[in-house]
């Protein structure tokens, strides 16, 4: 086994070093009757060609990898920089450990301390985390807070929040005592539903959440929203699956929340099926000891010189075991590091522009797809890059035909999480559809319908 | 305002990427739009939009990128420079064939939200990972969903939970205690507490083994919901009474959850499933080689028994014929824990690892990680103290006691191996061992390296016998000394502000 | 040897109480400060809150361990020291005076007397440290 550099030989000579006849006695410790006397029933080992043949076979059944799509719905297509996979496939940055022993590992701990950084300025609050696991545990993590902060026990939450984040928000809180509302969304707007909020919005809320740019791709007035929950003493957790918004939007922080979170995965991160991906943690400083997650800061050694540790570690599992503030171990530090080289090298300048192209996108494209007889966009609130159509047929039915005669994956059937008007979808559009391929999707909506 | 630094050298005093911006650099080129554009006031009113310009957002050229990010990487140790001998971590190499494959454009491009028909290939992996992982703990239910060891924690627990509350109806409630050893993982408890369990600790023998006086004593006050257990245990040692300790549990009517973070020890030797365990999940970032980049992305896959099967998260990977199928309806699931299914780029690395190991390779690496610990731990027995007799599996615990007397500690011997060339072992943990070194050593490291590794040990107490100052003011070698982490957590400083000081403190 | 003023009287789980009048402060003693290590943070009870004898007002952190503020008394908070917020290193520094925690409105004073006096905590710590 080429892994292993030890030749049989030099094992067998250790084991007699160390007193022992076969490696079999290695496993003395172990009852006879509990070890497995014969080989696993799995493939033999696989030759490198024989193995890369082997995963180019499966990777090529995955004919949705290469089509003229416009799927988001919390994953989305971006343009990443080179530089960002050369980087995190560096030795000292992919093999390297928790940088529990901060003298061999500055470079981990500084790369977070400016991931933090940039986070914290792109949302608009003090302080941000080492990164969670991706947005949708990041979400439950924060109803999870807001409940140690309010001492509260009711979380309400707008339904166009990302409906698998809502999923695993319940999974979460289902033992916690922590009662979940949701409030529906205007059927003009797209946007929340103001007087089912006021309905539901009380003093025995821990916090409102609410998604913007919304599971419609709608953007919600957060100001007014954070003011209303601030009225009953609420926090205000805003939730964001497309991160680069954050380079156009007004920040959340600068509109009253007190816990943002969201998806990374658009700063330079691969689809790659869902994951892996990296949550993003903000909130106020405040409320820091309150959060989950690994947290680095500054350090000085005996002779002044700059460095990182993770600090605040008493929240955490390992010393707080039951009373942690989150069970949380790993956080997703590559995939931090990979959002920390894009933010760093798109910068000031490339943030603002990416957002801008996003957003110009989906104009062009939501514009040509009104236009065409028999399909509509319901919803008439502000949007970035994503947004509902309304198809004269059956989405699913559409989407299909789409697929189908023009090898097109046009976007997402709503019926998928929503039972209500099964002839809508959702379409995004990013800097990575050009405008012939934006053509294509009007051109093969106006044949097929 | 004299500035102290440890060197001249460029390489080792890169500043943060913000006090190395200058306006006007740019590191990035998008293609020109492309379309017609509208006015932004009428794609987004001006009140919806951020009018900070992004003000403190660097601004660097790609080649300072470059210079940025390698630099500082110099400063990390990692497996690929040498033995990483993390005890309960498992730093195994990390196969760039694994990383090969991870990037065919077929897996990367492929979005979660793909129809089925078109991410035929992705499902077909997920459910031959599925399978294999299956036959390696002999437990037939499985899902890839959870992100990392801790979230397959809380998904196994959250199946006991399901499957409880589903046999015993509302009596469920009055089963709420799960049983923790003292030498568990913090995870463990946590976990626990977030499926509604409480907590009672299990002690654990002189010997190092679960104390069965004691979990019987705890079975008898009842309300026994399940047992957590780490096997091969936290200090290295297989639970030879594995199978009573499942019995007791079963008596007592509740399950026994296995934390698999030292599956590294049984692979193709015995399985989970075949000891009683009832549900357990898997570290793919410790046993199968999916790199650990810095502290994640893990994935923790969660296996259990045909009972516990149909209370596991949705939706499930199934095969109808040769067509791969997503399954939602699960009506006893426990709900999503995850957006999508997982950590999907770590089951294309491990599913590479397993086929390159084959079953005949995985043995031979289970017998190589037990060999290396077992082979430092007989040359070290007699410089420090090993405080169990037992046989070690793939990790052996040592501690301080040889050398506190003269006042060096677990720390300083681990600060110390820093400038032996070595990251240090686990320290502190397991708990029950004061001072505790525990030393993995895993099949990656070869027999040079192991008896560098041994020599300087030695060397390290020899220097604790006669010069203990040395060993106390270690690491000598690094670009900075021990930080001074009180001060750190007294008036933390998490982010980079303009006013933040650059390089050191002023003298 | 640890510091263990005459004047005061000492719970089992090492916090210390001065009592004057119908009041009486709290905090953690010399032997607790050091067995933490550096004390970071220090998490005190809101004002008004009343608590039993022996339940947790609060917890001392250093940088790697967390320990309860056991009340060795039941009663209301009056005060808390705020100052700690700012300078948690008391703790270490001075835990009878400037480290003191809270001041508690004695509802049981019956209860001071079940607390050892000096000698008696001086031989408890003897006995168990």
């Amino acid at each position: 086994m080429r892994y292993i550099p030890n030749s049989p030989e030099e094992r067998a000579e250790m084991l007699s070093i160390v007193g022992l006849n076969s490696a079999k006695e290695l496993f003395r410790s172990i009852p006879p009757d509990v070890q497995l006397n014969r080989a696993l029933k799995i493939t033999e080992p696989l030759a490198e060609p024989t193995l890369i043949a082997g995963m180019e076979a499966m990777a090529d059944e995955n004919t949705g990898a290469k089509r003229n799509s416009f799927l988001g719905a919390g994953a989305y297509s971006h343009y990443s920089p080179t530089v960002v996979d050369y980087i995190i496939q560096r030795s000292e940055f992919f093999t390297s450990y928790t940088p529990y022993q901060p003298e061999v590992t500055q470079g981990t701990l500084q790369y977070i301390f400016e991931f933090q950084t940039l986070v914290a300025q792109l949302t608009g609050m003090d302080v941000a985390n080492a990164s969670m696991y991706d947005g949708s545990t990041s979400m439950a993590e924060a109803f999870l807070m807001a409940q140690r902060v309010t001492k509260r026990d009711k979380v309400v939450v707008a339904d166009t929040v990302h409906p698998e984040y809502l999923e695993v928000a319940k999974t979460y809180t289902q033992h916690g005592e922590l009662e979940l509302a949701t409030i529906g969304f205007d059927q003009e707007s797209g946007r929340i539903k103001l007087d089912d909020l006021t309905a539901k919005l009380d003093e025995k809320c821990a916090a409102l959440v609410i998604q913007s740019p919304n599971f419609f791709g709608c953007i919600e007035d957060l100001q007014t929203l954070a003011d209303q929950a601030h009225a009953v003493g609420a926090l205000l957790i805003v939730v964001v699956t497309e991160a680069i918004s954050f380079g156009l939007l007004k920040t959340p922080g600068e509109c009253g929340a007190d816990i943002v979170v969201a998806e990374g995965q658009s700063f330079g991160v691969p689809l790659s099926y869902g994951g892996p991906y990296v949550g993003l943690f903000a909130t106020k400083e405040k409320y820091v000891r309150q959060m989950p997650g690994r947290l680095v800061g500054i350090a000085y050694d005996a002779n002044g010189n700059r460095g990182f540790v993770l600090t605040l570690a008493t929240r955490e599992q390992h010393i707080r075991r039951e009373k942690a503030t989150s069970n949380i171990c790993t956080n997703q530090g590559l995939i931090a590091l990979a959002a920390t080289v894009y933010m760093e090298t798109m910068g000031r300048r490339g943030l603002q522009e990416v957002a801008l192209q996003n957003a110009q996108k989906a104009a062009y494209a939501a514009r040509k797809i009104a236009a065409l007889d028999g399909f509509s966009l319901p919803f008439s609130a502000a949007r970035f890059n994503e947004f509902v159509v309304r198809s004269p047929n059956s989405a699913e039915s559409i989407l299909k035909r789409l697929l189908d005669e023009k090898g097109i994956i046009g976007g997402l059937a709503l019926s998928r999480y929503y039972n209500d008007n099964p002839n809508d979808f959702l379409v995004c559009v990013t800097e990575t559809s050009s405008r012939a391929q934006i053509d294509q999707l009007v051109e093969g909506l106006s044949k097929i319908k | 305002m004299g500035i102290t630094k440890v060197t001249q050298h460029p390489t080792q005093n890169e500043p943060l990427i913000f006090e190395r911006s200058q306006t006007g650099r740019i590191g990035y080129k998008l293609p020109k739009l492309d379309v017609e554009e509208t006015s932004l006031d009428e794609i987004l009113p001006p009140d919806l939009r951020r009018h900070d310009d992004l003000a403190g957002l660097p601004e660097v050229s790609e080649v300072d990128v470059i210079r940025h990010f390698t630099r500082m990487s110099t400063w990390n140790y990692s497996i690929d420079l040498g033995m990483y001998p993390l005890g309960s971590c498992t730093m195994k190499y990390n196969s760039r064939l694994n990383e090969k494959v991870a990037r065919i454009p077929g897996f990367i491009n492929l979005h979660p939200l793909a129809p089925e028909s078109e991410a035929q290939g992705a499902l077909r992996l997920i459910y031959e990972l599925q399978e294999d992982l299956s036959e390696i703990t002999g437990l037939p239910g499985i899902t890839l969903q959870p992100a990392a060891g801790a979230h397959g924690e809380m998904t196994g627990v959250m199946l006991i939970r399901a499957f409880l509350d589903k046999r015993d109806g509302a009596e469920s409630k009055n089963r709420r205690v799960m049983l923790v050893p003292d030498s568990a993982h913090g995870t463990n408890p946590a976990s626990a507490h977030m499926a509604g369990f409480h907590v009672k600790t299990v002690r654990s023998t002189p010997e190092g083994l679960t104390d069965l006086e004691h979990l019987n004593d705890l079975c008898a006050e009842g309300g026994i919901a399940g047992l957590m257990l780490t096997n091969p245990n936290t200090v290295g040692l297989f639970e030879t009474n594995i199978k009573a300790i499942c019995e007791t549990i079963h008596a007592a009517g509740g399950l026994v959850y296995m934390d698999g973070a030292n599956m590294n020890a049984l692979v193709g030797v015995a399985r989970p499933g075949d000891m009683g365990v009832d549900v357990i999940h898997l570290n793919l970032h410790k046993t199968f080689s999916t790199p650990h980049g810095g502290g994640g992305p893990g994935s923790g896959p969660c296996c259990c028994s045909a009972e516990l099967e149909p209370h596991l998260p949705i939706p499930r990977i199934v095969k109808t014929g040769e067509t791969y199928k997503l399954d939602f309806n699960r009506p006893a699931t426990v709900g999503r824990v995850k957006a999508f299914f997982g950590n999907f780029g770590m089951f294309v690395r491990a599913l590479a690892y397993i086929q390159t190991h084959g079953a005949e390779g995985l043995r031979e690496a289970t017998e190589a990680a037990v060999l290396n610990a077992r082979y430092v731990g007989h040359h070290l027995q007699e410089d420090f103290d090993k405080p169990f007799a037992a046989d070690s599996m793939h990790e052996v615990i040592l501690s301080h006691k040889k050398q506190s007397r003269k006042g060096v500690h677990t720390l300083d011997i681990a600060k110390r191996l820093i400038d032996y060339g070595f990251h240090p072992m686990t320290v502190y943990f397991p708990l029950i061992v004061e001072g505790a070194m525990l030393i993995e050593p895993t099949e990656s490291v070869g027999r040079g390296d192991l008896d560098a590794f041994i020599e300087a040990m030695k060397s390290i107490n020899e220097e604790a016998q006669t010069n203990p100052d040395l060993v106390i003011g270690a690491p000598h070698s690094t670009r900075i000394g021990r930080l001074d982490e009180a001060s750190a957590a007294r008036k933390p400083v998490l982010r980079w502000k303009p006013e933040v000081e650059t390089l050191s403190k002023s003298a | 040897m640890a510091n263990v003023p005459k004047n005061l009287r000492y719970s089992k789980d090492h916090e210390w109480v001065l009592v004057e009048g119908e009041t009486a402060t709290i905090g953690i003693s010399d032997y607790a400060q050091e067995s933490l290590g550096d004390v970071v943070y220090v998490d005190l009870p809101k004002i008004g809150a009343t608590f039993a004898a022996h339940e947790s007002i609060g917890s001392v952190e250093s940088v790697k361990a967390v320990s309860d503020i056991f009340t060795p008394v039941s009663g209301e908070i009056l005060e808390t020291n705020e100052a700690l917020n700012e300078t948690p290193e008391n703790v270490n520094s001075d835990a009878y005076g400037a480290a003191w925690m809270a001041k508690v409105k004695l509802s049981n004073p019956a209860e001071i007397e079940e607390l050892m006096d000096a000698a008696a905590y001086v031989e408890y710590l003897a006995a168990n440290a």
